[in-house]
């Protein structure tokens, strides 16, 4: 399987995606509704993208983007999943059922940028304390005790 | 993390009938460090663990969106402190990647040689801690009599036994100790000799065969699926040495072997991490004695600019994948840094593999998986 | 010669003569405790410093060695420590059980030093069921880990307290099957007669195999009982913390430690008097010259030699070996050692019908 190979696959399972080339692994944009379905596919699919080894978020001001790095243990391409989730009430469907991994990874996006995994088996905070307010990771997040600004 | 009413209310959710609910940690002797996991107990029997991290959260992720490229190197020493080498690597290599700076082949060598060297010492000190999760004292003295040797070999180079900082983009931050070739000559020759004394002390013993064989059992689909790496993941017989996978520096001239048991067990565990200490002595030797002469380190720019972009690079550490992500917009901080470390991924299957065997299958369960908690916490 | 029975004698005689018999035998009861607690205090600073001294020979290390020279003061240093710190009593705890417990397991191996024979004729109360005796009273220590275990309202507490429970009541049964295998050989329950018995060379030496077995079985089951590693569950520091003393901190917690080194001089006492001929120096059959000069160098020495090579197999155990995990341990033994000590005492009972012994 070369990347060339899976640059003419995606489209075949999800037609409305995004694909981007310029940096080291192909980077696929697609819409938040269908990520599940589209992860499935990846997942069961012929390109077995087993092992999801990053899962992480980024705040752009103007819309968070779900950021998930995906490879395989058969044929070691690597792909980027994105997709772009509003930044007042995001959500975005989990993809723990697929990947154990993701539940403590998605945790994790859960408390630093607040995005709402839906159907998440155990979305509570990780790391933070229980009553801690904002989102730290994100760029607006202002704490005047601990934060030095530069 | 919590206050009191919510220690007990969550009790009472949790606790059905006959079960126990314990705290272990932050502060317990098995943890190492101040890892925090909830244990619903039935009798001796383990019913579920929670993990609760972020005792030791720096939100080092935050801090480095506003330190440079020359900067944030040094933060990452403080994650996984046990092979701080490694992650400065990591780091060096990704500001190299993007900017496309050429390294000098001297620095290349002394990097892998001083990685490896990390990583013995990092299974040194799991190995000894190991050991007395299970009970045995005295195979911690015998493991940290070498890795002594190793942390004076740093300390005369480097400058630093634990938190080095040595490694910088482009190269070395200056050049190795004239003695630095003679000293780990002598490690190794102690090490070789000494090896056969953890065979003897821990491997061999019938009581620890007994307490890791069958323990803590972790099937190839399930390691790949909690994205485990390292040598908790080849224990599993998963091949995933990003030595051999996406080979950095000079790893594509050296002869070694990726060590992989199929067991799954906290022993293949064990067995890994030892196989891989005499693997990593195999690396250096083959490097020692050809160090090239020449600079330590490449021409490089005072301000680095990483272009705008994404990036993405991973090293093994002695505990597995590590990985960074940088999302760059062209300036001199990036605008979003991920680590991804090995420990939190492994600590995810925690649960999955100690649920249903007793306390002291738990510790050699945890034992095995040599959790670094600033590592996880990050 | 110097003989500890000579100066009992000229002791008791001195008593006698001067007071009337009541009197005299009441003084001698004091003269008795104020020995025994002095024997304990002695026990407690030697054992711990024997203790770190083995420890750091094994693990290439020197050990103490800053307070006096070579280290010898350390222990009392460290009991110094132990009584000026804050006796601290958990707020839920129960009270009353909490305090009462580390007297209960220091009470009880108080108790057991009564008919041990640390020399010729040196013996506090040779009673006719010496050994009935200590497997009757050392049962009792299990109440007071127990009851440390439950009064102090921690769950790490309770824990090890309920392994404790476990372990010692399985173990009881192989240590007291291998002090049987010597009773039969000897066919009497006192100490002072077991020792005699091994005039003519140790139980060791002359129960042939079975009698050794029995003594292995003995020296592992003595091991659990005390709570020693690799049968350290109890007190698992790297699983419960501390087990059944973690809440107990100052005086309390140095009577558990005391405690347990002497249940380990105790039990090894026991052991040497069994199998390894007590107070009686090594004597071998009929050769008189041989037997003659061993009996030149005092009984103590020979008791305290043998107590203390024991400790010292113990002490071995204990740093070299990991930890056994609760199953394993209850498997060991039910499964293991309790069917070879019933069948190691059929054996030893064909042999001493049979006369088969030396």
């Amino acid at each position: 399987m070369t990347n060339e190979e899976i640059k003419e696959y995606i489209p075949s399972i999800a037609p409305n995606a995004i694909l981007d080339e310029t940096g080291e692994w192909l980077n696929i944009t697609i819409e938040p509704s269908e990520l599940k379905s589209f992860a499935t596919a990846l997942k069961e699919g012929k390109l077995q993208m087993n092992y999801l080894f990053c899962v992480t978020c980024v705040d752009w001001k103007t819309h968070l983007t779900m950021v998930y790095h995906l490879s395989a243990t058969t044929h070691r391409q690597s792909i980027v999943v994105k997709a772009n989730v509003n930044r007042e009430a995001p959500e975005i469907e989990t993809l723990s059922g697929l990947w154990k991994t993701a539940n403590f990874l998605e945790r994790e996006v859960f408390e630093m940028f607040g995005v709402n995994f839906l159907n998440h088996p155990d979305l509570r905070k990780l790391i933070l304390e229980d009553d801690f307010k904002g989102y730290p990771l994100r760029k607006d997040f202002e704490d005047p005790i601990n934060m030095i600004k530069l | 993390m919590y206050n009191q009413t919510e220690v007990i209310k969550d009790t009472s959710e949790l606790g059905a009938e006959g079960e126990l609910i314990i705290n272990m940690g932050p502060q317990h002797p098995a943890t190492h460090g101040v890892l925090h996991l909830v244990v619903t107990l039935n009798g001796e029997t383990i019913k579920k663990i929670e993990p609760h991290l972020g005792y030791i959260h720096r939100s080092i992720e935050k801090m480095c969106e506003s330190l440079t490229y020359r900067q944030f190197i040094y933060v990452t020493s403080r994650m996984d402190y046990l092979s701080s080498h490694i992650n400065n690597l990591g780091c060096a290599l990704l500001v190299e990647k993007g900017m496309q700076i050429e390294v000098p082949e001297r620095a290349k060598y002394v990097r892998v040689i001083l990685s490896e060297l990390t990583r013995i010492a990092s299974h040194e000190l799991w190995l000894g801690a190991m050991a007395m999760d299970l009970g045995a004292f005295t195979p911690f003295f015998y493991a940290f009599r070498e890795r002594e040797m190793i942390t004076d070999i740093m300390e005369e180079t480097c400058g630093a036994r634990l938190t080095m900082n040595y490694i910088v983009p482009g190269g070395l931050m200056y050049d190795i100790h004239p003695d630095f070739q003679k000293k780990v000559k002598a490690f190794i020759t102690q090490f070789k000799a000494k090896v056969t004394e953890y065979e003897d002390l821990v491997t061999n013993n019938i009581i620890f065969q007994s307490r890791t064989k069958g323990v803590g059992v972790l099937t190839a689909e399930d390691a790949i699926s909690f994205g485990c790496t390292g040598p908790v993941a080849r224990a599993s017989g998963v091949s995933c040495d990003i030595r051999k996978l996406y080979p950095y520096d000079v790893y594509d001239k050296v002869e070694f072997d990726e060590v992989i048991e199929t067991a799954g067990d906290s022993f293949a565990r064990y067995m890994v991490r030892v196989k891989e200490m005499n693997q990593s002595i195999r690396i250096i030797e083959q490097l020692i004695d050809t160090i090239p002469e020449g600079d330590f380190v490449g021409k490089t720019k005072n301000v680095l600019k990483l272009p705008k972009g994404e990036f993405y690079t991973r090293v093994e550490t002695a505990r597995g994948e590590f990985g960074i992500y940088v999302v760059s917009e062209g300036g001199t901080t990036p605008h979003r840094i991920k680590f991804r470390s090995p420990g939190f991924s492994n600590l995810s299957a925690l649960n999955h593999m100690a649920a249903g065997s007793k306390i002291g299958d738990l510790m050699a369960t945890m034992g095995t998986l040599d959790l670094v908690i600033p590592d996880i916490d990050r | 010669m110097f003989s500890l029975e000579g100066i009992t004698s000229t002791i008791q005689d001195w008593l006698f003569f001067k007071f009337n018999p009541t009197l005299a035998l009441a003084i001698e009861c004091v003269i008795v405790i104020l020995l025994a607690i002095a024997l304990f205090a002695a026990l407690g600073l030697i054992l711990v410093l024997m203790e770190r001294k083995v420890a750091a020979r094994i693990q290439i290390r020197l050990g103490p060695n800053r307070v006096g020279p070579g280290g010898i003061f350390q222990t009392a240093a460290d009991t110094l420590k132990l009584i000026m710190k804050e006796g601290l009593t958990p707020d839920k705890a129960d009270k009353f059980l909490f305090n009462l417990a580390p007297f209960i397991v220091m009470m009880v191996a108080m108790l057991l030093l009564a008919p041990i024979a640390f020399a010729k004729n040196f013996q506090i109360w040779d009673i006719n069921i010496g050994v009935l005796y200590i497997s009757a009273i050392s049962s009792l220590s299990v109440i007071g880990i127990l009851m440390a275990g439950w009064a102090s309202n921690n769950k790490y507490s309770l824990l090890g307290a309920m392994r404790s429970g476990a372990q010692i009541v399985s173990y009881e049964l192989s240590a007291g099957f291998a002090v049987l295998t010597i009773v039969v050989l000897t066919g009497s329950l006192q100490i002072s007669e077991i020792v005699a018995a091994q005039q003519n060379g140790w139980w060791i030496f002359k129960g042939h195999i079975p009698a050794i077995i029995a003594f292995v079985l003995y020296i592992i089951a003595v091991t659990a009982e005390t709570n020693r590693a690799p049968f350290d569950l109890a007190e698992a520091e790297s699983e419960l913390t501390a087990g059944f003393h973690t809440e107990y901190s100052g005086m309390k917690f140095a009577l558990f430690f005391l405690a347990e080194y002497i249940n380990i001089f105790i039990v090894c006492a026991i052991g040497a008097t069994l199998f390894l001929g007590g107070w009686m120096p090594l004597h071998i059959g009929n050769w008189q010259g041989f037997n003659h000069i061993m009996d030149f160098i005092p009984s103590s020495i020979w008791f305290m030699g043998k107590t203390f090579f024991l400790i010292f197999l113990i002490m071995w155990f204990r740093w070299t070996f990991p930890r056994l995990r609760v199953d394993q341990l209850l498997n060991l033994e039910w499964k293991y050692l309790l069917p070879i000590s019933l069948f190691n005492l059929l054996l030893v009972a064909v042999i001493a019908i049979l006369g088969w012994h030396f």
